[in-house]
C-alpha cells in the first residue's frame, strides 16, 4: 500500500526530498546551539572573557538565522509535497472512477466513494506531512543529540541506555494497541453519524409511529458505547507523558548527582552539565513525538487502505482492441441472454431473454416490481455485460463496438436520473456540447419542456440547484428527455421516465417522438399502461423472462399478465371513455 | 491526542458578544456533573505549572549550592547536593504523577461532557416539531453532532487545560524571573513584544489563505459529492473527459491555496521555534556581558537558571497563540450546539389518550390493558374521573386555514369531514394542499384558524403521542433504518412477534422478494436500503404499518414506485386489514384511488368535487379531467 500511494508524489518528488533534507539542517542548528551555548558558558563566562561570549554569540546568532531558513524552507517544501499528493490522489481517484462500470460503482457506493476521496485523502495528507517532517525531524533531534550527549561526557551520556528502553516499551505499548482501539472508536463514530442521518430522514416515520423514546434510547447506547470505546483509546495516549516527565527529570537528577561529582572532582566543566540538562529534554521530546507522530500514521493507514483500493479496482467494462466505431443502425438483438448481477452466476434476473427489435421501432417494456426491465435495457448501451448471449446492437456484438461510440447513439434516460448544478442550458449540452441554442429548444419542445421552462424568469438561464431540487419531478424528467434528445441517437431509451409527468404531457411526448424522430429506436419502460399502449411491440416481463410479445390488442387477448395489469388501471376509466 | 478524522467545509462564525455567554454556559455544563473533579483539574494544573517552574530553580540550587562552591575542595562534601537531589526527585515525581491524574480526570470531564451534550441534543431534537427538520438541513443539523461537537471536544480536552496552564506558566516564569533578575526580565519582555507581532502577522497570512483554502475544499467537495452522485449519468453521457477536465481545474486551485496555506502554517513553528533561540541568545549575550563588567550584580548561576525560564517562557506564549483559534473556533460550535438546545419543543397541551377497549353487553365501553380490535379516546374529566370514547375514525376539518409560512397560505378556509369506516382520497395537482391535510391530522403542524376534530375531540386536546399511535402513516419516501428487514417492519409494533411481522409482510405482499433475499427476513439493511427498488421499499413500508395494525391509516403515495398489478394485491390486503376502518388516501395515481368510498378533489386548498369514483366521472369536471386527459387526446 505504502508504495503504491508513494508512487502518486510524481512531479513533487523533489519537495519531498528537499523537506527532509532542510529539516535535517534545522535539527542540525537545533542541536548545535545548545553546544555553542555550553562553550559560551564555559570559555567566556566562566572566565570572563567577553570577546569570546560575542565571537560565540555571533556565531549562535547565525545559527539561529539558518536554523529559521532551513525550517521555513523545509514547511515549505513539505506544504508542497504533501498537497501535491494529495492532489494527485485525488485526480488519480476522480480518473479511475470515471473509467468504473456500473457495476464497479454499484460495489462501492457513491457515499463510500466520496468519503475515500475527502476524509480519506486528507488523513494521508497529513500523515505525509508528518512522515517528511516530524518522523525525520524527531528521530534526528534524538540521535544528534544522543551522539552530542556522548561527545560532551560518554559516562553519563550512558544514563540514556536506561531510559531510551524504557520509553520504547511505553511506546511500542501505545501503538500497538492504539490502533486497536481508535478503529474500534471510529467505526462507532460512523455508527454514531449514521444513527443520527437516519433519524433525519426518518423523523415523520419516527413521530408518525411515536418511538422518540426508541429512538433517544438506541442512541443513547452507542453514545454510552462510544465514550466507553473513546476512554479506553485515551487513556492509552495520555500514558507517555507522565512516564516521559518522570524519565527527563530522572535523566538530569542522576545527571546533577554523578555530574556533580565530576565537576567537583575537575573532570568535566559545569557549563557540560547544563547543556546535557537540553539535551535530555531533546532526547526524550523526541521520543514522545515520534510516539504521537506513529498513532496518527498508524491511524491513517485505514484511510491509506480505502484509496489503494479504488485506485487498484478494474472497471470491468473496457474497450476491446480494435473496436469499431461506426454503430450502423438502430436494430436490437437479444440472443439467448442471461444475467445476474455480481459473481453469483446462479442468481439471475434475466434469463434466457429473445428479443429482436427493428431500426425505428417503438417498442414498450411492461412487467412488476422486480421483473428486470431496467436491467433489460441496461445491457443495450453495455453498461452492464451479459452473463450469456450476446446483445447486438446494428448488427454488431456490443461487446465489439466502442464504449463511446455505443453510447453516443444509444441514449438512455435512467430511472433515477439527476440534473446537475449549472443553468438548464448547461445541462442540456451534456447531451450535445457543440448544440445552439436552437437546437436545445427544439429537443425541449419536443420534451414538452420548453413550455415551462419559458414561464421562468430567466428562462434557459435558470440555474438548477444540485440534484435539481428546484424543478419539479416532472419537469425534471421532462428535461431529462430532452438532454437524451440531444444526443440525437439511433436508439432512445426511456426507463420509467415519465411517471411523474402528467398523462396529458405524456401522450403529446410520445406523439412529439413519432412524428419529430420516426427514425429513432424508441424502448420505453413503464408503469402506465397508456405509455406503451400504441407501440409497435410490447414486451411483457416476469421474474426476469420474457412471457409475451406483441401489438395491445392481442396481448390483451392471450397474455394474462398483460391484461391484469391493463385492467388494474384502466377499468374505471375505460368505462367512460370507450 | 491525535485528530479525528472530519468532515471539511466552511467553518463556523459567531458574534463576538455572544462568546462569552457561550463559555460560561459551557463551563456550567462541563462543572454541573463534573464539579469536583474539575477543581482537581484546576488545582492539579497550579500545582503543576508551580512545581515545573520550582523544579526548574532547583536547577540553579544544584549548580550554585550543590556544586559549585565544592570545586577544588580537597574533601568535597556533596551533603547539599544529596538534599537538593532528593528535593527534585520528589518535586518532578509529584509533578509526572499530577500530570497523569489530571489528563486522567480530563478524559472523564471531556467525553462525559460531550456525552451529556449529544444525549441532550438528541433527546432535544426528537421533540422539535417537523418545522424544524423541515427548515433545517439535513447537513446543517448533523453537523452538529459531527464538527462542531468535535472541534468542542478539542477545545476542552486540550484547549482550555492548555490554555490554562499556559497562562499560569506564563506568570509564574515572569514572576521567578522578576526575582532572579529584573534587568534581564526587561530584555524579554521587550523580546516578546517582537515575537507577538510575527506571531500576529504570520497567523493573519495563515489565517487568509486558510480561509481560501476551505473555500476551494467547499468546491471540490461539492463537485466530487455532485459528479459521484450522479456517476450513472455521467457514464450514460459520455461526459467522463468533460468531468475530469472541470475537476482538474478545480483540485489545481485547491492545491494552490492548500499548499499555500499549510506553508505559512509551517512556517510558524520553525519561525516560533527560532524566536526563542534568538532570546535564549540575547539574554546569554546580554546576561554575560551584564556580569563581566560587573553591571548587575548575579551570579553564574542565576544566568543558567534564567536562561532556562526563557525557554519557558516563549513556549506557554506560543502555545496559547496556537490555542486561541481553537477555542473561538469550538465556541462558535458550542454556540451552534446550544442553538439547536434553545429551539422550542412541540406543544402538546392534550389530555385526551388512547385506550384499548371491550364492548361490554350493555353496550358501554370497558378499558382493558390487552391489544384489542377496538379502541376509544379517554377524555379525563373535572371531577378526575373520565370518560370514553369511542374511536370510529370520524374526521373533520373545520373552516381550516393554514400555510407553512406566513407569505402563503395552503388551505384556505377548509371544511370537510371523513365518516368513519370509509377509504377516503385526496387527489389534486402537487402544490393543492393533499400532504397538508394529513401533516394537519396528526399534528406535524397545528392549523392556524378553524380546528380539526377526530370523533369530535379537537386534535389538539388529544395527547400528540396517543393521536399519532391512532394513525398509522405510510409515505412515499421510504427511508429504512440499519438493522435486518424483521427489525424494520417491527418498528410499527415493537411488540411483534416473528410470525406477525412475517403476516404483514404477506399482507403487504412483501414476503415473496425478502425471501428471495439472501438472508430472508434477517437481511441487514445499510445505507438506507440502497440494495432494494423503491418499490420494496414501499411494500416494506406498508409491511411496517400493517403490522402496526392502527386504528386509522393514512396513505400518502404510498404505492407511486409499485406497480398497479402488486398495488392491487397489497390494496386488497390492506383493504381487509383496515375492513370498517378509516383510511386517508392520496395518490395521483387513478388506479389507487379508484375503489375509495370517497374522493375528494383538491385545488389550491379547496375540496373542489367530492363523491366516488363514477359519480365525479359522471361530473365531467375537473376530476374527470385530471384522468381522462389521455384519452381526451384520441
Amino acid at each position: 500500500m505504502r508504495k503504491k500511494l508513494g508512487s502518486y508524489i510524481g512531479e513533487y518528488k523533489i519537495n519531498t526530498i528537499l523537506a527532509p533534507a532542510f529539516m535535517l539542517g534545522e535539527v542540525a542548528m537545533d542541536v548545535l546551539i545548545p553546544y555553542l551555548m555550553s562553550f559560551l558558558i564555559n570559555n567566556g563566562l566562566q572566565k570572563g572573557n567577553f570577546d569570546y561570549v560575542l565571537r560565540v554569540g555571533g556565531l549562535m546568532l547565525i545559527m539561529t538565522v539558518l536554523g529559521l531558513t532551513f525550517g521555513s524552507l523545509s514547511g515549505v517544501h513539505a506544504a508542497i509535497a504533501s498537497t501535491g499528493l494529495a492532489k494527485n490522489l485525488r485526480k488519480a481517484m476522480f480518473f479511475t472512477i470515471q473509467r468504473f462500470s456500473f457495476e464497479n460503482i454499484d460495489r462501492f457506493s457513491s457515499s463510500s466513494l466520496i468519503t475515500r476521496l475527502t476524509t480519506d485523502v486528507n488523513n494521508v495528507q497529513n500523515s505525509f506531512q508528518m512522515m517528511i517532517r516530524m518522523l525525520v525531524r524527531a528521530p534526528l533531534m534524538m540521535i544528534f543529540a544522543l551522539i552530542m550527549s556522548f561527545v560532551l561526557n560518554a559516562r553519563l551520556a550512558c544514563i540514556f541506555l536506561v531510559t531510551i528502553p524504557i520509553m520504547a516499551m511505553v511506546m511500542a505499548f501505545v501503538i500497538f494497541r492504539a490502533h486497536k482501539y481508535f478503529k474500534q472508536m471510529f467505526e462507532e463514530y460512523d455508527h454514531l453519524n449514521n444513527d443520527v442521518q437516519e433519524n433525519l430522514l426518518n423523523i415523520r416515520t419516527v413521530k408518525a409511529y411515536v418511538r422518540e423514546p426508541h429512538e433517544i434510547k438506541k442512541f443513547e447506547a452507542i453514545s454510552e458505547k462510544l465514550v466507553h470505546l473513546s476512554k479506553a483509546a485515551e487513556k492509552l495516549i495520555i500514558l507517555p507523558t507522565p512516564v516521559m516527565t518522570m524519565l527527563v527529570f530522572g535523566i538530569i537528577i542522576a545527571d546533577g548527582l554523578l555530574g556533580g561529582r565530576f565537576i567537583v572532582a575537575g573532570q568535566m566543566k559545569l557549563g557540560d552539565l547544563t547543556t546535557l540538562f537540553t539535551y535530555a529534554v531533546q532526547v526524550m521530546m523526541s521520543f514522545m513525538m515520534i510516539t504521537m507522530v506513529l498513532v496518527m500514521i498508524v491511524m491513517s493507514v485505514a484511510s491509506g487502505e480505502r484509496i489503494v483500493e479504488v485506485l487498484n479496482e478494474e472497471p470491468t467494462i473496457t474497450n476491446k482492441e480494435k473496436a469499431i466505431t461506426e454503430v450502423k443502425d438502430g436494430s436490437i438483438v437479444f440472443d439467448h441472454v442471461d444475467f445476474a448481477y455480481g459473481s453469483d452466476k446462479d442468481k439471475k434476473v434475466l434469463t434466457d431473454i429473445q428479443l429482436t427489435i427493428e431500426a425505428g421501432e417503438t417498442v414498450g417494456i411492461i412487467g412488476g416490481t422486480g421483473s428486470s426491465k431496467s436491467t433489460l435495457v441496461q445491457l443495450i448501451p453495455r453498461l452492464y455485460d451479459v452473463t450469456a448471449g450476446r446483445v447486438l446492437v446494428g448488427g454488431t456484438d456490443v461487446r465489439d463496438l466502442d464504449i463511446h461510440t455505443l453510447r453516443d447513439n444509444v441514449s438512455m434516460v435512467l430511472q433515477k436520473n439527476e440534473l446537475f448544478s449549472g443553468t438548464i442550458m448547461k445541462n442540456m449540452r451534456w447531451g450535445d456540447e457543440h448544440a445552439t441554442d436552437e437546437e436545445v429548444i427544439k429537443a425541449c419542445k419536443l420534451a414538452q419542456a420548453d413550455e415551462f421552462v419559458s414561464t421562468f424568469d430567466k428562462q434557459y438561464e435558470t440555474y438548477i440547484e444540485q440534484g435539481g431540487n428546484n424543478v419539479s419531478g416532472g419537469q425534471k424528467q421532462r428535461l431529462c428527455i430532452a438532454r437524451a434528445l440531444l444526443k440525437k441517437p439511433k436508439i432512445l431509451i426511456l426507463d420509467d421516465s415519465t411517471s411523474a409527468v402528467d398523462m396529458r404531457t405524456d401522450a403529446l411526448i410520445r406523439e412529439a417522438f413519432a412524428n419529430e424522430i420516426p427514425n429513432t429506436t424508441k424502448i420505453i419502460i413503464a408503469q402506465r399502461i397508456s405509455s406503451v399502449q400504441d407501440a409497435d411491440k410490447i414486451v411483457v416481463l416476469d421474474e426476469g423472462r420474457i412471457v409475451g410479445v406483441g401489438k395491445h390488442d392481442a396481448l390483451y387477448a392471450n397474455n394474462r399478465i398483460y391484461r391484469e395489469v391493463y385492467d388494474s388501471q384502466m377499468k374505471g376509466g375505460d368505462d367512460d371513455a370507450a | 491526542m491525535p485528530p479525528r478524522p472530519r468532515a471539511m467545509g466552511p467553518r463556523p462564525k459567531m458574534e463576538k458578544g455572544r462568546m462569552k455567554e457561550v463559555f460560561f454556559r459551557l463551563m456550567r455544563y462541563i462543572t454541573r456533573v463534573y464539579r469536583l473533579q474539575f477543581v482537581i483539574v484546576m488545582i492539579s494544573i497550579v500545582l503543576v505549572a508551580i512545581g515545573t517552574a520550582y523544579g526548574t530553580g532547583l536547577l540553579r540550587n544544584l549548580i550554585d549550592e550543590g556544586i559549585a562552591p565544592q570545586i577544588g575542595a580537597s574533601h568535597p562534601d556533596f551533603t547539599r547536593l544529596y538534599e537538593v537531589c532528593g528535593v527534585m526527585a520528589g518535586v518532578y515525581t509529584a509533578v509526572a504523577l499530577l500530570q497523569w491524574l489530571l489528563n486522567r480526570l480530563m478524559i472523564n470531564i471531556t467525553q462525559g461532557t460531550l456525552q451529556t451534550i449529544r444525549n441532550e441534543m438528541m433527546r432535544t431534537m426528537q421533540k422539535f416539531p417537523l418545522r424544524y427538520f423541515d427548515t433545517n438541513s439535513n447537513g446543517d443539523i448533523m453537523s452538529r453532532y459531527t464538527n462542531d461537537t468535535d472541534t468542542l471536544r478539542q477545545m476542552i480536552s486540550q484547549g482550555l487545560p492548555n490554555v490554562v496552564s499556559s497562562l499560569l506558566s506564563i506568570v509564574v516564569v515572569f514572576v521567578s524571573m522578576l526575582r532572579l533578575s529584573w534587568q534581564l526580565t526587561v530584555i524579554v519582555l521587550a523580546f516578546l513584544g517582537l515575537i507577538i507581532y510575527m506571531g500576529k502577522f504570520l497567523g493573519g497570512r495563515s489565517s487568509r489563505y486558510y480561509v481560501k483554502q476551505q473555500d476551494s475544499v467547499g468546491k471540490v467537495n461539492g463537485y466530487i459529492e455532485e459528479m459521484l452522485s450522479g456517476q450513472k449519468v455521467v457514464k450514460v453521457f459520455n461526459h467522463e473527459a468533460t468531468c475530469e477536465e472541470e475537476f482538474t481545474k478545480l483540485n489545481e486551485e485547491l492545491f494552490e491555496n492548500a499548499s499555500k496555506a499549510g506553508m505559512f502554517a509551517n512556517i510558524m513553528m520553525p519561525i516560533m521555534a527560532q524566536m526563542s533561540n534568538f532570546l535564549y541568545f540575547f539574554v546569554a549575550v546580554a546576561g554575560a556581558a551584564l556580569i563581566i563588567k560587573g553591571i548587575i550584580p548575579i551570579t553564574l548561576g542565576v544566568l543558567i537558571a534564567f536562561l532556562q525560564y526563557t525557554k519557558n517562557f516563549t513556549n506557554p506564549i506560543t502555545q496559547v497563540s496556537q490555542q486561541i483559534s481553537g477555542v473561538v473556533m469550538a465556541l462558535a460550535g458550542a454556540d451552534r450546539i446550544f442553538k439547536l438546545l434553545d429551539e422550542k419543543p412541540e406543544v402538546d397541551e392534550g389530555t385526551v389518550t388512547l385506550v384499548n377497549v371491550e364492548e361490554q353487553p350493555d353496550g358501554s365501553l370497558k378499558e382493558v390493558n390487552q391489544r384489542t380490535e377496538k379502541w376509544a379516546f379517554k377524555k379525563p374529566l373535572p371531577d378526575g374521573g373520565s370518560t370514553l370514547v369511542r374511536l370510529r375514525g370520524h374526521v373533520e376539518f373545520h373552516n381550516v386555514e393554514f400555510g407553512y409560512n406566513d407569505e402563503k397560505t395552503v388551505l384556505k378556509d377548509l371544511s370537510l369531514y371523513a365518516k368513519p369506516g370509509q377509504k377516503i382520497a385526496f387527489v389534486g395537482h402537487t402544490g393543492a394542499g393533499k400532504t397538508t391535510i394529513t401533516n394537519l391530522i396528526n399534528r406535524f403542524y397545528d392549523v392556524q384558524e378553524g380546528e380539526i376534530t377526530y370523533d369530535g375531540i379537537n386534535v389538539k386536546d388529544i395527547k400528540k403521542d396517543d393521536l399519532r399511535r391512532s394513525l398509522g402513516i405510510v409515505l412515499q419516501d421510504t427511508h429504512l433504518f440499519t438493522g435486518t428487514i424483521r427489525e424494520n417492519i417491527r418498528y410499527g409494533r415493537l411488540d411483534a412477534t416473528d410470525a406477525e411481522v412475517e403476516a404483514a409482510a404477506k399482507l403487504a405482499n412483501a414476503d415473496h422478494f425478502i425471501r428471495h433475499l439472501e438472508n430472508g427476513y434477517d437481511t441487514v439493511i445499510t445505507g438506507d436500503g440502497g440494495m432494494l427498488s423503491q418499490g420494496q421499499r414501499q411494500l416494506l413500508s406498508i409491511a411496517r404499518a400493517a403490522v402496526a395494525d392502527p386504528p386509522v391509516l393514512i396513505l400518502d403515495e404510498a404505492t407511486s414506485s409499485i406497480d398497479t398489478r402488486t398495488e392491487s394485491i397489497v390494496q386488497e390486503g390492506m383493504d381487509r386489514l383496515m375492513n370498517g376502518r378509516t383510511v386517508f388516501v392520496i395518490a395521483h395515481r387513478l388506479s389507487t384511488v379508484r375503489n375509495a368510498k370517497a374522493i375528494l378533489y383538491l385545488e389550491n386548498g379547496v375540496v373542489k368535487e367530492r363523491g366516488e369514483h363514477k359519480e365525479l366521472l359522471g361530473l365531467r369536471g375537473k376530476y374527470y379531467q385530471l384522468y381522462t386527459g389521455a384519452f381526451e387526446l384520441e
